[in-house]
């Protein structure tokens, strides 16, 4: 905890009560049949994003998933431009090509948020290698989920990223399960984390409802990454607090499931409940953070929805770089 | 100028852009020569003979062997290219896209307009087609028009040598994703390629032949069955144009409606399947935009809808030959 300043937890604390508003107020208007497609919630994860993205620089990428609202939010992303994205706008990340599944945002290092879901890792070996190549001093750090790790694209990429020590963190959100499906009889082997070690890298496993275990393993890893050391693997373990999207039943998990959660693994309140008990901030200025961000969520539905869709005579524009 | 072959040609062109451009760089199973072993270091071009020398010149940090392992280097080649590389991958054969389809046609074909064009891809696909080797289905078929059905691609059958390196040379330029379907029957063809780099633009047909009695289209190593039966039909007084398309996307399809507007006849001989092959399409270009200069029904020369045989006898029924182009000339001519 030492090591991020006051100023850098208070923002942490914004970017991730703003990962939380955004979400919560989705859940609203999804509810409300104004939101085309289909979204996933971040909500109850904002630790993991968070804790990650306050450990990386201009130079790097962060590959987002399919639930890449809020990692959008933390690696700095327009948050204007995230909600006309998920409105499937003109003004939106991606004019309106991607949708909420795939938000991306190349400026500011936010890459490829996938619906195949494990391409993350395979990706971000070639992100690593391009930069080791061309000598930026950047990382990548491909964030996927645990309904992930049993594509075969992970393991692959996690084997070339160890052959070739690539400046690669695999970040794996275990959220308890793939889509309805339980991580718990899904993954073989004794866990995600435990994977690392036959790749021959580091992998540990973090509470994903404490910021500070998040950022430290993050740096901890990115750091060994920066230092040409080779891959490694976090397994941060999260609870959602919405279904895998929204509409969905839950019928796979108990009813107080998301209700316990909320009460006991709240990343929000831990990390509210733990720098107010040592002093580094105050409840008031958490407060006014809570204000502020509760103000900009406001506008940001009310720009989004209002935005128009991407002309119709753009139909066919973006598809090649050089033209046919 | 001198005579090379399609496997020295593409090796020119490899090297060519590498020099010219050092973010070239050049990823796949063997190309190398086999990294890591107790025998010599690029001794060896990989199965298609085509990459021996280039770990030499261009060093470890710029020729990677990879495992085989296809979905993570040619993810891992996306990646390289989102970055800024212009990564020449090596899918050894078209079939093995099976392993990783996902990243040939949603990650690669599709990321710049998904992400509304923040980025290009810059990326080569190298990879073998085509039957004759007795060496089933798993090793045989001709997959362009799969990629071809993709937006977001661009895929290259060069049919000859010269094609070979200028169509490699504008890939590796191009800044979109490129299939280069390398016909594995036709490594030793020679004939005259110049020394330097030259590049064939995409999307351009060539006229191998002027007749103006029937238009025959053909792909890849079916041009060189098709121009053998053009000959025979030219002692017979049939006069043919003999038009290679050279990419399938894009496609020249401008030149193939012209010539079909002049002879009012067109066959398509294609070693990809009858069913959504490129026979299929061209034909339906030409029912689309050309019924009004048909004077025959289109006849399409392809294989049988069946998995490739590895029995000699049985894969030579499965490949178009001479015979049956000459067939269908003669039905179009005489209806």
């Amino acid at each position: 905890m030492a090591t991020q300043s006051r100023t850098e937890l208070l923002a942490a604390y914004r970017t991730m009560a703003t990962m939380r508003a955004f979400e919560e107020r989705m859940h609203i208007e999804f509810a409300g049949g104004g939101v085309p497609g289909f979204v996933h919630l971040y909500a109850g994860q904002e630790a993991s994003a968070a804790g990650v993205c306050a450990n990386l620089t201009d130079h790097d990428v962060l590959l987002n998933t399919h639930r890449a609202h809020g990692p959008a939010i933390a690696r700095g992303a327009d948050i204007f431009a995230v909600a006309k994205e998920i409105y499937c706008r003109g003004e939106g990340l991606c004019r309106g090509r991607g949708g909420s599944a795939h938000l991306h945002d190349t400026k500011n290092g936010l890459w490829a948020a996938n619906s195949g879901v494990g391409s993350g890792v395979a990706l971000g070996c070639g992100a690593a290698l391009a930069a080791r190549t061309r000598g930026t001093g950047g990382i990548a750090v491909a964030l996927v989920g645990d309904g992930a790790v049993n594509q075969g694209v992970v393991s692959e990429g996690l084997n070339l990223a160890s052959i070739w020590k690539l400046p690669l963190v695999v970040v794996v959100e275990n959220n308890g399960y793939g889509e309805a499906t339980a991580a718990g009889y899904a993954i073989a082997g004794g866990g995600i984390a435990r994977r690392a070690e036959a790749f021959d890298m580091p992998g540990v496993q973090v509470d994903g409802s404490d910021y500070f275990a998040v950022f430290e393993a993050a740096a901890a890893a990115a750091e060994r990454a920066r230092r040409g050391k080779g891959p490694s693997l976090i397994e941060v373990e999260v609870t959602r607090f919405f279904g895998h999207f929204e509409g969905d039943a839950q019928t796979y998990r108990s009813r107080d499931e998301a209700e316990r959660a909320r009460r006991e693994r709240d990343c929000l309140a831990n990390f509210r409940r733990t720098v107010v008990a040592e002093g580094i901030l105050d409840a008031g200025e958490l407060d006014l953070v809570d204000t502020d961000v509760a103000d900009l969520i406001d506008r940001v539905y009310a720009e989004a929805e209002a935005a128009p869709y991407p002309p119709d005579d753009e139909l066919m524009e973006f598809i090649y770089a050089d033209s046919l | 100028m001198a005579m090379k072959t399609y496997r020295q040609a593409i090796n020119e062109a490899i090297v060519g852009e590498m020099r010219r451009d050092a973010d070239v760089i050049l990823m796949g199973e063997d190309v190398a020569g086999g990294a890591g072993g107790s025998g010599e270091d690029d001794a060896w071009g990989g199965p298609l003979g085509v990459t021996k020398g280039l770990l030499s010149e261009f060093g470890p940090g710029r020729v990677l062997d990879t495992p085989i392992s296809e979905a993570g280097f040619i993810g891992a080649a996306i990646g390289a290219a989102a970055s800024g590389l212009r990564p020449v991958v090596d899918l050894m054969f078209n079939d093995f896209v099976g392993v990783c389809f996902d990243q040939v046609v949603n990650q690669a074909a599709k990321y710049r307009y998904m992400f509304g064009g923040q980025d290009q891809i810059p990326l080569t696909i190298r990879t073998m087609i085509g039957a004759g080797l007795s060496i089933s289905s798993q090793h045989s078929q001709s997959l362009y028009p799969v990629f071809s059905y993709f937006a977001g691609l661009k895929v290259l059958v060069p049919s000859s040598p010269y094609d070979a390196k200028g169509l490699l040379t504008s890939a590796i330029r191009d800044n979109d994703p490129v299939i280069f379907c390398e016909h594995k029957l036709l490594y030793d063809m020679t004939e005259d390629v110049p020394d330097e780099g030259y590049a064939i633009p995409l999307g351009e047909a060539s006229l191998l032949r002027e007749g103006g009695d029937v238009t025959v289209v053909a792909l890849s190593r079916m041009v060189h069955v098709a121009s053998d039966a053009a000959a025979i039909l030219a002692r017979e007084g049939i006069e043919t144009d003999l038009l290679d398309p050279r990419t399938t996307t894009p496609l020249d399809t401008e030149s193939i409606l012209e010539s079909v507007e002049a002879t009012g006849r067109l066959v398509i001989v294609d070693e990809s399947g009858p069913r959504c092959g490129m026979a299929s399409d061209i034909a339906a270009l030409v029912a689309e935009e050309g019924f009004g200069d048909l004077r025959a029904p289109i006849v399409k020369v392809t294989p049988p809808h069946v998995p490739i045989p590895a029995a000699p006898n049985l894969e030579a029924l499965y490949v178009p030959d001479v015979n049956r182009v000459l067939d269908a000339v003669r039905r179009v001519v005489a209806y």
